[in-house]
């Protein structure tokens, strides 16, 4: 797919140039990571609980990939991390929800090139970041088995979620090394 | 006229020596995230010189996990979250 990427231009400013099936494909997968990343249920009535977005029923999730981008916060003190997230797990939903929202902003946009500002740029880190922790998480990826999906035969069903991962890794790679002080 | 690198460790401060720092935030590896994007992290938000971001990042590789920051329990906290949003995996607990 894409040989482009991300770019800094001549003025400084991060460029994605990506062509219309390319967009159509990270529209689509952005929008599904909205879907996924989302408070799920409506806050509480109380009023305070609303103000500072406290999530009194927020737990642990069971799905990996969720459990991945929103992780306990304390490795062996399970009441500290499940009283932490009912404190910070809502803003960091809403965080990561931002994030691909402005991506989709920016795609929404038209031409085959993006040209992006610094804070839609880190936008951009992020969402594609919980992408590919997302994806990473359903093709069950790993130190020892990223060779064995990178030569995956053609009829595996993992094959297209590899390809769209792999694509997302080189997009990230290309747009670290243009944010990069 | 030579211009040597100074590349010694730089001394703790005078700060560091008084304040009370019993919490550290801890980044643990992960098979996703990029060694460059772990580097533009660091960088980024603690920032660190890219020495330090880079040593910090392969130690994160190496050796499975690397302390990154330490202070109060509320800054520890809030580097986490920060880590998260980053999606990086990231925990707190105290420094013992």
């Amino acid at each position: 797919m894409a040989v482009y990427g991300f770019r800094r231009g001549v003025t400084g400013r991060i460029v994605l140039r990506v062509d219309e099936v390319e967009k159509g494909l990270l529209t689509a997968l952005l929008t599904q990571l909205v879907e996924f990343v989302e408070p799920d249920g409506e806050l509480p009535d109380d009023p305070l609980a609303q103000l500072v977005g406290i999530d009194p029923g927020a737990e642990t999730p069971d799905d990996p990939a969720l459990a991945r981008l929103f992780p306990d916060a304390y490795h062996d003190d399970p009441e500290a991390a499940a009283e932490f997230r009912r404190f910070t797990e809502r803003s960091l939903r809403q965080t990561k929800v931002a994030n691909a929202t402005t991506a989709l902003q920016t795609l929404a946009r038209s031409g085959e090139k993006v040209t992006l500002t610094a804070d839609e740029a880190t936008c951009w880190l992020g969402a594609i970041t919980d992408l590919r922790l997302a994806l990473g998480s359903r093709l069950g990826i790993s130190e020892e088995s990223l060779e064995e999906l990178a030569a995956l035969p053609d009829d595996d069903p993992r094959v297209a979620t590899y390809h769209v991962y792999d694509w997302l890794t080189f997009l990230q790679e290309s747009l670290v090394q243009s944010v990069m002080p | 006229m030579t211009t040597a690198p100074t590349d010694l460790e730089r001394p703790a401060s005078a700060e560091d020596a008084v304040v009370d720092r019993p919490w550290i935030t801890i980044v643990w590896n992960d098979p996703v995230n990029l060694m460059s994007y772990v580097t533009y992290v660091f960088m980024t938000y603690f920032k660190y010189p890219r020495e330090k971001a880079e040593r910090l990042m392969m130690q994160v590789h190496n050796d499975g996990r690397a302390v990154v920051s330490n202070g109060r329990r509320e800054e520890m906290e809030r580097d986490v979250t920060a880590m998260h949003s980053y999606g990086l995996w990231a925990t707190l607990s105290k420094d013992d």
